[in-house]
């Protein structure tokens, strides 16, 4: 490979971290990263100060959406605005396909941000070369009594093989107040999905199986008894549905 | 209409986990979220319905805050994190290298200019286009506060693990 025809500036680097370049230029950048090991630090100092600001920021998209709306208590809430805010909620609850009933409404809400807190940790480690996971599959029974006990609830790591897709390993991850927990699986053509877990649920409840998409990641979220699950991956949504029905009836048995 | 009310909800996290990482404080940062919220539903009739909602609304929260800035004038430029925040959003150290905590308190250390840039482009992921219209800047000057506030971050976050390393030897 010959050195790139035009120069990498530093405006350059900052357009590879942010998926800014055409592919002919990415391609060009990346060449000169190859060769160039200060540049290719700086990038990857660029990517971990993103991946950070996510684990960092992204607990307060989780805030329920009905609190922005009351405001601030010391403001008081002047009438109008309670009223918009129930316009809001009932929008909210819509657009998301469901409505808010007195109980199910929290079930789906607190379902859908564990959806959001599972598609953050796979953004972080499903990409991850080196320790994808903490504990690996050698050491399964290990890897499953360390986080049940972690979690307080009896997990068990779900066989995914029918659809081609094998254990690597797991990690515990810091939930919205406690720990989670979190199984990866692999198919033979390196595509992984993560199974994210946790215990932190107000009050005992089921949820139907629900889909989100986030930009190309898909995920299937459901709330059983004590425990939340959510499945998530670049799968197309039909095998999603397929390894979370897999999941599901593992441990329904 | 309840589209447009959708669509405005739809964007309130983004809004507000915007505004906490741009200002720190959490009250300041839940006030503005709630005075550009109000500021969009009573404008809802100027928003053109195809047109960037997400842009519109970060550009509404910029403004009024920019204008708080003004009005506040000596102000210092970032106030901490209050406690419930930090204790929120703590970690356990993983092997991945992120010093997450190191992070919060450089970002609080930069210019705001800069960690408005910052945080439009890395956390929310906007282009550099759209940051630039938020932000009423133009591109080049948008690219420099990247280059910048990333480089400061760096330099900042090496200081504060390298101490931390030889600690440990």
């Amino acid at each position: 490979m010959t050195e790139s025809p035009r120069p990498v500036t530093d405006a350059d680097l900052h357009a590879f971290v942010d998926g800014a370049l055409d592919e002919a230029r990415r391609r060009e950048v990346a060449a000169h990263l190859a060769a160039h090991p200060e540049d290719a630090a700086r990038v990857t100092a660029y990517e971990a100060q993103n991946a950070a600001l996510h684990v960092l920021f992204d607990p307060i998209l989780d805030e329920p959406v009905a609190e922005a709306l009351r405001g601030p208590a010391r403001r008081g809430v002047p009438r109008v605005w309670a009223a918009a805010a129930a316009v809001a909620l009932l929008a909210a609850g819509t657009a998301a396909g469901w409505y808010l009933h007195a109980t199910v409404g929290t079930g789906s809400l607190e379902a859908a941000a564990i959806a959001r807190r599972a598609a953050v940790a796979h953004a972080v480690y499903a990409p991850e070369v080196r320790h994808p996971v903490e504990v690996t599959a050698d050491e399964e029974a290990h890897l499953v009594k360390w986080l049940s006990k972690r979690l307080g609830a009896p997990l068990r790591a779900p066989r995914l093989s029918d659809q081609g897709y094998d254990l690597v390993g797991g990690r515990l991850l810091p939930g919205a107040a406690g720990p989670a927990a979190q199984f990866m699986y692999e198919n033979s053509s390196g595509e992984r999905v993560t199974l994210y877990i946790t215990t932190e649920l107000h009050g005992n409840r089921e949820t139907a199986f629900r889909y989100v998409d986030t930009d190309g990641v898909g995920a299937f979220y459901w709330i059983d008894g004590p425990i939340g699950y959510a499945l998530t991956g670049e799968a197309d949504k039909p095998t999603l549905f397929r390894m979370a029905r897999l999941v599901y009836e593992q441990l329904n048995p | 209409m309840a589209d447009v009310h959708r669509l405005i909800v739809r964007y309130i996290p983004p809004l507000r986990r915007y505004a906490r990482a741009l200002v720190g404080d959490r009250g300041r940062a839940d006030d503005l979220v709630q005075d550009c919220l109000e500021r969009a539903w009573s404008r809802v009739d100027l928003w053109r319905p195809g047109s960037d909602m997400r842009a519109w609304l970060f550009t509404i929260m910029h403004n009024l805050h920019a204008n708080a800035a003004r009005d506040r004038a000596r102000a210092p430029a970032s106030a901490p994190l209050d406690d419930d925040a930090i204790a929120l959003h703590v970690r356990p150290a993983q092997e991945d290298g992120l010093e997450i905590r190191d992070l919060e308190t450089a970002l609080a250390r930069l210019p705001e200019e800069q960690r408005a840039v910052i945080l439009l482009v890395g956390l929310e992921a906007m282009t550099y286009e759209s940051a630039a219209a938020v932000l009423d800047i133009p591109v080049g000057t948008l690219m420099s506060r990247l280059h910048r506030g990333r480089e400061r971050l760096r330099t900042l976050m090496s200081d504060a693990t390298e101490p931390r390393a030889r600690k440990m030897t």
